[in-house]
C-alpha cells in the first residue's frame, strides 16, 4: 500500500510540474508584459522592483505604426464573414456527400481530402494574379473569398461525418411526406447539428484570426494590416523592445485563447473528429 | 406525353435540386484552390521566357545552395531549406509524440490534470505567429528562460537565434512547446476509447503495467498514431509564421525552410517559376505523407 501511495504522489508532483514548465514562458511573458522595460532588462523573474503598469499594453494598442486597435478590428472584419460563408457552403456541400448518389462522389470526396494537406504556397502565386485581375488584391472581400475556399475542405470533411452519424429515418420519413431536400435540411437536419457546426465555428475562426501567410500576400496597405501581420512590424531591427512586443503578443492571443477557455470542449471535439476519422 | 418522360421528369427535378447543394462549395474549390494549384504546376514546368522545360526549374532549385547546401555538411549551418525541413521532422516528430503520448498516460490518473492538458494545450491555440515570438523571447540572452537556465550549469547565456549553429536548433526545441498539445489531446481522446475491461483482465491475469503498455494500450492506439505522425509531419513541412517572425530564415539562411524559401522567390525577388517548384515540391512531399495515411485508414475501417 505504502508503495502505490508513494508512486501516486511521485506521478502528481511529476504531472504538476510538467504543466509549471509548459506555462513559464507565458507567464514570462505575462510578467514583461506588465512591468517597466527598466525592471525586466535582466530577465522578468527579477522581483527586486515590481511596479505593474499598463503602459506597454496602452503602447501596442495605438502604437504609431501598427495600432493594434485598428489591427484587430481588421482581423475581426475578416475573421467573422471568412467563418460564417464557408460553413454554410461546406455544411450544405458536406449533407450531398452524406446523403445524396451522384457519379464520381467518392473521387470528388478523396480529392477534397487531400486537398486538406494542401500548402498554402501551392495557391500563393495564382491567387495574387487572380486577385489582382479582379481588382480585389488589398481588399477584404478578396481575402475572405480565398480564406472562405480555403476552409471548405475541411468544414465539409467534418460536417459530411457528423451527418452521417445522424439516423437517416427522420429524413426518410420527411421525404415521404413530400418535404424536398432543402426543407429536410434546413428544417430537420442543421438543428441537430448545432453543436457540429459550433466546433466548426470555433476552429475556423482561430485559424482565419491566426493566419498570416494569405494575409501577407494580399494585403498591404498599412492601415488595412491584420493583427498578425503588424506583430513582426513591431520587432525593430536593431532593438528588441520586449515590454512593447509582450504586450502585442497578449493581446493578439487574447482573442484565441479566451475562446479555447470558454468553448474548449467543441475546440477539443472539433479538432479531434477533423484530426481522426 | 410520353410516359417515360412523365417518370423520368421528378427524378430529374431531384437531380437538379440535389447538385445545387455541391454547386456552390465546388465552384469555390474550383476557382480559388484547384485553378491555383494548376496554374502553379504549370508556371512550374515554364521558364521566364515562356518556353516549356519540365525539369528546368526542378534542377535549378534543388541544386541552389539555399535548397540544399552540400557545404553545409563541413561547415555547419546552414545546410539549405529541403535539409532544415528534414531535420525538423527528424527531431521534432519523435520528440512531440512520445513526449504527448506520455503525457496522456500520466495526465489520465492525475487529480488537476485537465488544467495541465490545458496549459500544454495553449502552445496550439495561440497564433503561430505569436508562438514565433514567444520562441525568441524564451531563447533570448537577457529575457530568456533557456539561457538562463541552463546558465544554473554553467553554460554562457547567447541568443541562440542570432547564431547560425543555434538558431534552427533552438526553433525545433521550441516548437517541441507549442506542438506537444496536438498529439497529447489526440492520445487523451484515443485512451478514453479502450475498454476498462481489457485492463482488468490483463491485471488478473498477473502483467506488469510496462507489459499492459505496449501489448493493450499502444497496439490499440495505431490509429491515432498513424494521424498524429502524418499531421505532424505536414505541419513540419509547412512551418513559415515561426520562421518568419522568429529569424526571417537567418543569420544567413540559417533556419531558413521551404515555405519561406518559396515566398522570398515568388514575391521578394519577384520569381513565380521558381517559387512555383519549390510549392509544388513541397506539395509532392506533403501527398507523400497524406496518401498512405487516407489508404491505412480507409482499410481500417
Amino acid at each position: 500500500m505504502g508503495r502505490k501511495l508513494l508512486s501516486t504522489v511521485l506521478i502528481h508532483l511529476l504531472a504538476w510540474s510538467v504543466g509549471l514548465v509548459w506555462i513559464v514562458p507565458l507567464f514570462g511573458l505575462f510578467m514583461t508584459s506588465i512591468r517597466p522595460y527598466g525592471e525586466v532588462i535582466y530577465g522578468w523573474w527579477n522581483f527586486s522592483e515590481f511596479n505593474p503598469t499598463f503602459e506597454n499594453f496602452v503602447r501596442a494598442w495605438t502604437h504609431p505604426t501598427a495600432a493594434l486597435s485598428a489591427g484587430m478590428r481588421n482581423s475581426l472584419a475578416i475573421a467573422i464573414p471568412a467563418t460564417v460563408v464557408p460553413i454554410l457552403v461546406a455544411s450544405i456541400a458536406g449533407y450531398g456527400f452524406a446523403r445524396f448518389k451522384f457519379p464520381i462522389k467518392n473521387y470528388l470526396f478523396i480529392t477534397i481530402v487531400i486537398l486538406m494537406a494542401l500548402p498554402q504556397q501551392m495557391i500563393a502565386v495564382p491567387i495574387f494574379r487572380l486577385m489582382k485581375e479582379l481588382g480585389l488584391l488589398d481588399r477584404y472581400l478578396g481575402l475572405i473569398i480565398v480564406h472562405s475556399a480555403w476552409g471548405i475542405p475541411w468544414i465539409l470533411f467534418f460536417m459530411r461525418n457528423y451527418f452521417t452519424t445522424l439516423p437517416i429515418e427522420i429524413e426518410e420519413s420527411a421525404k415521404v411526406d413530400g418535404a424536398s431536400d432543402l426543407v429536410i435540411f434546413l428544417r430537420i437536419v442543421l438543428p441537430m447539428c448545432i453543436p457540429a457546426l459550433v466546433s466548426a465555428a470555433v476552429l475556423q475562426f482561430m485559424w482565419v484570426w491566426s493566419d498570416f501567410f494569405l494575409a501577407l500576400i494580399l494585403i498591404y496597405s498599412p492601415d488595412k494590416l491584420l493583427a498578425t501581420q503588424r506583430l513582426p512590424l513591431m520587432k525593430g531591427v536593431y532593438f528588441v523592445d520586449w515590454g512593447l512586443l509582450s504586450a502585442a503578443a497578449i493581446l493578439v492571443m487574447a482573442v484565441p485563447v479566451l475562446i479555447f477557455a470558454f468553448l474548449q470542449r467543441y475546440y477539443i471535439k472539433g479538432m479531434v473528429g477533423w484530426a481522426m476519422k | 406525353m410520353n410516359p417515360r418522360l412523365t417518370k423520368r421528369l421528378p427524378r430529374l427535378k431531384e437531380r437538379l435540386s440535389q447538385s445545387l447543394f455541391l454547386i456552390p462549395a465546388l465552384a469555390l474549390l474550383a476557382t480559388f484552390v484547384i485553378y491555383p494549384v494548376v496554374y502553379t504546376v504549370w508556371l512550374s514546368f515554364h521558364s521566364p521566357s515562356g518556353g516549356f522545360s519540365p525539369l528546368a526549374n526542378y534542377a535549378d532549385v534543388l541544386s541552389r545552395r539555399e535548397i540544399i547546401n552540400p557545404r553545409g555538411f563541413s561547415q555547419g549551418f546552414p545546410l539549405g531549406a529541403l535539409l532544415h525541413n528534414f531535420l525538423w521532422v527528424l527531431i521534432h516528430l519523435p520528440l512531440t509524440t512520445f513526449l504527448g503520448l506520455v503525457l496522456a498516460v500520466i495526465l489520465r490518473n492525475v487529480k488537476g490534470g485537465s488544467v495541465v492538458k490545458s496549459a500544454i494545450f495553449l502552445g496550439m491555440v495561440i497564433p503561430m505567429i505569436v508562438g514565433g515570438l514567444i520562441l525568441r523571447f524564451m531563447f533570448d540572452k537577457y529575457t530568456g528562460v533557456v539561457p538562463a537556465f541552463l546558465g544554473l550549469f554553467g553554460i554562457p547565456p547567447k541568443s541562440w537565434m542570432v547564431y547560425p549553429d543555434t538558431a534552427l536548433l533552438a526553433l525545433i526545441f521550441g516548437s517541441v512547446w507549442l506542438w506537444t498539445g496536438f498529439s497529447m489531446v489526440l492520445y487523451s481522446a484515443g485512451l478514453g476509447t479502450i475498454p476498462r475491461d481489457y485492463y482488468e483482465a490483463a491485471m488478473i491475469d498477473g502483467a506488469s503495467p510496462v507489459r499492459i503498455f505496449f501489448s493493450i494500450t499502444l497496439p490499440l492506439l495505431r490509429p491515432i498514431t498513424i494521424v498524429v505522425v502524418t499531421m505532424t509531419i505536414l505541419w513540419e513541412l509547412k512551418i513559415f509564421d515561426i520562421v518568419y517572425v522568429a529569424t526571417m530564415g537567418g543569420p544567413g539562411g540559417a533556419s531558413n525552410v521551404l515555405a519561406l524559401q518559396m515566398y522570398f522567390y515568388a514575391f521578394r525577388q519577384l520569381d513565380p517559376y521558381r517559387g512555383s517548384a519549390v510549392a509544388t515540391f513541397l506539395m509532392l512531399l506533403t501527398l507523400l505523407v497524406v496518401i498512405p495515411m487516407i489508404r491505412t485508414l480507409r482499410e481500417a475501417r
